[in-house]
């Protein structure tokens, strides 16, 4: 299994993940420069945190233009599997690989501070060995996290059991007082209609050794290793 | 040739950034204010050798494609040499 983490520019989080494919889950990882048009034959994409090109216009409105996300969709296509951390969610939206779309926080402010967290299905290649109703401690760091989408799609995302992760509280209730951004439905994370590709706004791989203070965020990545460890059994 | 775009969130879309100013001119004292909402505006100017017809249809996809975001947005495109006739 190899893994590729996509490197945009302005793209600041690329390292982070690297370092935790490599060093804690243990697996082989490749850096996908975004001119690239090939992902390397990765068996998953991760499309990592920062601030591709500046956030201009909006947040991944250009980056969705690059060479390489004509290759990401055409994996998403075929079943690959996608990642989409922060920034990463926020392109994987204007590229329409997931519905809606981030707005400015509620409170305007950039936040910076670890949140909770819930996962809402194990239903998915990332999330397969957390337990329903867990609560991750994870960090968030940005300022346009508050996810908008229309009711209709809206009422799909819940019926389909899209919403992946809510903000909660640290008892598991999801509250107005813990959703940090203003975000729909205290959406922190959501996966398109085939379940391969999963947008987040908080970073699991900033949390993901105890020296960060917390390593919740680990099992993310070990659900999507497990993942394909059981892919590559199956063919 | 000059085009504008202007690109406004669909009215369903809370605009905090409009409310921020909206509160911030009335604590400066202007009266009458009943809402604010906050837009951006392109200024694009076009190779003189397209047609009105081709120039319009170049704006408007640009505009659907980059400059705006449809989920959340709306956009409105002038043309110079359309209000000039």
């Amino acid at each position: 299994m190899k893994f590729g983490v996509v490197v945009f520019p302005g793209s600041n989080c690329d390292h982070d993940t690297y370092h935790v494919i490599s060093k804690v889950i243990g697996q082989p990882v490749d850096f996908i420069w975004h001119r690239q048009s090939t992902l390397n034959d990765c068996d998953a994409v991760i499309l990592p945190g920062g601030f591709s090109y500046g956030d201009y216009l909006r947040t991944g409105a250009i980056a969705r233009f690059s060479p390489v996300m004509g290759a990401v969709k055409e994996f998403a296509g075929r079943g690959g599997l996608v990642l989409g951390i922060c920034n990463g969610f926020q392109i994987l939206c204007e590229a329409g690989l997931l519905p809606g779309a981030l707005l400015r926080n509620a409170n305007l402010k950039f936040i910076c501070e670890h949140v909770n967290m819930r996962v809402e299905t194990t239903d998915t290649p990332f999330t397969n060995r957390c337990q329903r109703g867990q609560v991750l401690s994870v960090p968030i760091a940005h300022g346009d996290g508050n996810y908008y989408c229309d009711a209709a799609t809206l009422a799909e995302l819940q019926r389909d059991n899209r919403i992946i992760f809510r903000y909660a509280d640290a008892n598991s209730h999801v509250t107005k007082e813990a959703n940090p951004n203003g975000s729909l439905d205290n959406i922190a994370g959501i996966c398109n209609r085939e379940r391969n590709v999963l947008g987040l706004m908080p970073h699991p791989e900033r949390a993901s050794e105890m020296l960060l203070s917390s390593q919740d965020g680990r099992i993310v990545f070990f659900s999507l290793a497990d993942t394909l460890a059981e892919l590559a059994k199956a063919s | 040739m000059k085009a504008k775009i202007y690109v406004t969130l669909k009215p369903s879309v809370l605009d905090p950034q409009g409310k921020a100013i909206h509160h911030a001119v009335e604590t400066i004292g202007y009266r009458g204010i009943a809402d604010v909402r906050q837009g951006k505006y392109f200024e694009v100017t076009l190779d003189e050798a397209l047609s009105t017809e081709e120039a319009r249809a170049a704006v408007e996809r640009m505009a659907h494609d980059v400059l705006a975001n449809p989920v959340i947005e709306d956009y409105r495109v002038e043309l110079d040499s359309e209000s000039a006739s």
